[in-house]
């Protein structure tokens, strides 16, 4: 992605006429903007079916839980569901840290903190459900 | 003196006294009278911070059942303990809320839903259905024999 005009990339997910006619963001933002909204629909329903799977764990037992996290769907499921969450919440923080905070070296090391610890976060969650998988606690 | 009838005297106290040299600002959210949609615009955010938390609340409860029994019995302890339900109904709250008004900005973003009954209908539905969600959730949860 040399010197793409407008933040035309490869994942600029702008309509042709938009991008001609230079709306949306001068740097990168509108992949931003579209990644949050497509995070947020697939969050919809794996939000939803991980409420559903949470209440069939009403007494939090522990044998319980690891067959059902055990379950290769559920596991599938569960690491999308953590992953994308983590990606939804660390940019809907970054708008909430670039709108409020507004002393430049504290936004910026907040707005860093949060990418690390989304990605930590993901990355923790989705060893945790393989190791739960494959069964090797 | 209603809010609003002080509105303006209260921009021109802004610009005289408390910014004379700053560029003209928008007002501030204390000169408004509440409406239920700045009140969800609000909630929209502090729901989405607060489902951060819960994140790592998920996080824990999953490195626990990967890590073993007694672990996974400090998370249970902690889920079923008073503090730990209060948040848990929050979190389901806030959970369906943000949801809610998350499609209501689908919608808004696909250019529906701005004629101005549209969106007053809109955010009571969005709070009618996130605390039904939370009552039923919650029901089920008490009629399946409690958290422990």
């Amino acid at each position: 992605m040399s010197a793409a005009p407008n933040g035309a990339g490869p994942h600029d997910m702008r309509t042709p006429l938009a991008r001609v006619r230079a709306l949306g963001s001068a740097k990168s933002g509108a992949s931003g903007w579209w990644i949050e909204r497509l995070s947020g629909a697939a969050l919809i329903p794996l939000s939803l079916w991980f409420v559903w799977l949470v209440l069939r764990l009403p007494h939090l037992d522990f044998a319980a839980a690891h067959v059902l996290v055990g379950n290769v769907i559920n596991a599938g499921l569960l690491i999308l569901f953590t992953a994308i969450s983590f990606w939804h919440g660390a940019l809907g923080l970054q708008v909430v840290i670039e709108d409020y905070v507004h002393t430049r070296w504290i936004e910026l090391t907040l707005l860093i903190a949060v990418k690390f610890l989304a990605v930590l976060g993901a990355v923790a969650c989705a060893l945790a459900v393989l190791r739960i998988w494959l069964g090797t606690y | 003196m209603s809010k609003s009838e002080r509105h303006p005297v209260h921009q021109t106290y802004l610009r005289d006294r408390v910014m004379p040299h700053a560029r003209p600002l928008s007002p501030h959210l204390g000169i408004y009278e509440w409406r239920i949609t700045m009140v969800l615009s609000i909630l929209h955010r502090v729901t989405g911070a607060f489902l951060c938390l819960g994140a790592l609340l998920v996080t824990w409860g999953l490195i626990a059942l990967a890590s073993g029994e007694a672990e996974w019995n400090a998370f249970a302890g902690f889920c079923a303990s008073g503090i730990g339900i209060a948040l848990l109904i929050c979190w389901t709250f806030s959970l369906m809320l943000h949801l809610c008004n998350g499609i209501r900005h689908l919608f808004w973003d696909a250019g529906a839903g701005f004629a101005k009954s549209q969106y007053f209908t809109s955010a009571w539905v969005v709070v009618i259905v996130s605390i039904a969600f939370t009552v039923v959730v919650w029901l089920w949860v008490m009629l399946a024999g409690g958290v422990p």
